[in-house]
């Protein structure tokens, strides 16, 4: 199996620079371990990227890309090995994190709105008590305005399209002010027009400084949507800029 | 007949009715969100059993004799039904199903050794009109309680209910956040005992909020339009229950039954005239 072609991406987000964070954050796998059970589902995950990119996690079904995200975001306890995110423990980072579940796992009929929803991305800098500021408003309307979103924020979130429902989420993690995105499978589902405003608003969050990594499915858009890629199959098969490591070789590692 | 509104007795039950009725709605919106109705459920049946137990280990029915073996023989077979869904095959629902028949039968035998005269109906069905000082003052503590920590705790359990892992990843203590609403359920469903009943509880505590969510996108409205809708049909349903001569928990329960079934039919997102 070989990808349908392995071209430069479109150099809209550059990989090495970082606009909006002074540093150049990295964030760090060491020897990941996540075990379900009795089966191990991830083992001895090392790999290190840093801000300013889009990373695909990609692999056959079952390869653990959603673990692997869930491990990064902390929903899932490792078994073993460390994330580091600017040198310190990722435990540390919650708020700079978000993740952006699967469609299947969102609740959709909640009784929340587009604006509502990325109020809650709020809450993680408010905490619990602290009252709501006119800052807070802003950032909100930011966020929506980042994603197109006006318009639609007093829709509940069931009355968006999938591309929609995608950048409501986004705006969220924006409204956040979260530094990592962490997408599962975020292309699924969507169709060509969709897909490529929702890339283009992705490498837009790179651009500026933020880390973008999806689980991705669809072999033939990886070249066009991500500029690094790690070849996953329980274990990590191969990592690096997608010229170099997206081969028909390293697939077939993967894929069998 | 308006007369009626004078006598203390009935200002006493309607006051309660307004409490529990609120509270009850208020704390509806979270059991919906939950999906915990059919916890709920289980949850009212075994009330009748604690209140007995209770009964029989203080030797009189008091607020606090029920209060305690209500909260007890809840969370027995809320925690039971748990322990046999983890360590065999069936689901929770299955077992709690199981077990809470079996408390609700262990409590009608009980009944049976309860030395004080009390009716197995009150227990069942409720009796508001004859609600005494001290259960206003357990429902208004209970209320209090319920309000003031749901208000309080609003944006963590926002998060929680909507996305539970998510949550947690970020730092929002998810189990505590759990065992605190299932707390508050069993303390919302006893201090709606009195007016409702064992059975009918359920109702108090899940229709107001379905009926409210039919209707809303925002969560702040399904907390404060439940609770306005319980009180209303808590009131509302006591005074037809007067003038007709009927059962408090009985008319109670239509009416927030009948409110459901309207904003069924009409709401905008479901029922017969559901915009497409």
């Amino acid at each position: 199996m070989s990808p349908a072609h392995v071209s430069g991406h479109p150099g809209v987000g550059g990989t090495e620079h970082c606009h909006h964070c002074a540093q150049h954050h990295e964030l760090q796998l060491r020897g990941v371990s996540v075990r379900y059970q009795k089966t191990e589902a991830l083992t001895d995950i090392s790999f290190a990227t840093s801000c300013g990119n889009t990373v695909a996690l990609i692999g056959p079904n079952g390869a653990g890309k959603s673990t692997l995200l869930k491990a990064i975001a902390g929903l899932v306890p490792r078994s073993g090995g460390s994330i580091l995110w600017r040198g310190a423990k990722v435990s540390q980072w919650h708020r700079e994190f978000a993740y952006l579940p699967q469609r299947e796992d969102v609740d959709w009929s909640f009784p929340v709105t587009v604006r509502g929803l990325v109020e809650m991305g709020r809450y993680s800098q408010l905490g619990w008590w602290r009252r709501w500021r006119e800052l807070d408003e802003k950032q909100v309307s930011k966020a929506l305005a980042a994603m197109h979103l006006e318009g639609l924020e007093g829709r509940q979130i069931s009355e968006l399209s999938g591309g929609q429902q995608q950048r409501a989420f986004i705006a969220r993690a924006l409204a956040q002010e979260a530094h990592v995105l962490m997408l599962d499978e975020p292309f699924n589902g969507l169709d060509r027009p969709a897909r490529e405003s929702l890339s283009l608003l992705l490498r837009q969050q790179a651009a500026e400084g933020r880390l973008v990594i999806a689980s991705h499915h669809d072999l033939n858009t990886v070249s066009d949507l991500f500029d690094e890629v790690l070849i996953l199959n329980r274990r990590a098969v191969a990592f690096g800029p997608v010229a170099e490591v997206f081969t028909g070789a390293n697939l077939s590692l993967a894929y069998g | 007949m308006d007369d009626i509104l004078s006598y203390p007795f009935f200002q006493r039950a309607l006051l309660g009715a307004l409490i529990i009725g609120f509270t009850n709605g208020c704390f509806s919106a979270y059991v919906v969100l939950k999906r915990s109705a059919l916890v709920a459920g289980s949850l009212s049946h075994a009330l009748l059993p604690g209140i007995a137990g209770g009964i029989l280990v203080a030797g009189s029915l008091t607020a606090w004799s029920a209060f305690l073996g209500a909260l007890i023989a809840a969370l027995l077979v809320v925690l039971s039904s748990l322990a046999v869904a983890r360590s065999s095959r069936l689901d929770q629902g299955t077992s709690l199903a199981v077990i809470f028949t079996i408390a609700f039968a262990a409590g009608l035998i009980m009944l049976k050794y309860v030395p004080v005269q009390v009716k197995l109906e009150d227990y069942l069905f409720g009796d508001i009109l004859n609600i005494s000082a001290t259960d206003l003052w357990v429902a208004s503590g209970i209320g209090t309680v319920t309000l003031t920590l749901t208000t309080a705790l609003q944006r963590p359990i926002l998060l929680t209910l909507f996305e539970p892992s998510v949550a947690a990843a970020q730092g929002v203590p998810v189990r505590a956040l759990n065992y605190l609403i299932m707390t508050l359920l069993v303390l919302v469903m006893i201090s709606s005992l009195q007016a409702v009943g064992c059975i009918l509880a359920l109702g108090l505590v899940v229709a107001p909020g379905a009926t409210v969510f039919l209707l809303t996108n925002s969560t702040r409205a399904m907390f404060w339009g439940g609770g306005l809708l319980g009180a209303a049909g808590a009131a509302g349903g006591m005074w037809i229950a007067h003038w007709g001569d009927f059962r408090p928990g009985a008319v109670i329960t239509i009416l927030l039954g009948a409110a459901f079934l309207l904003a069924f039919m009409f709401g905008p997102r479901s029922g017969f005239f559901r915009r497409s």
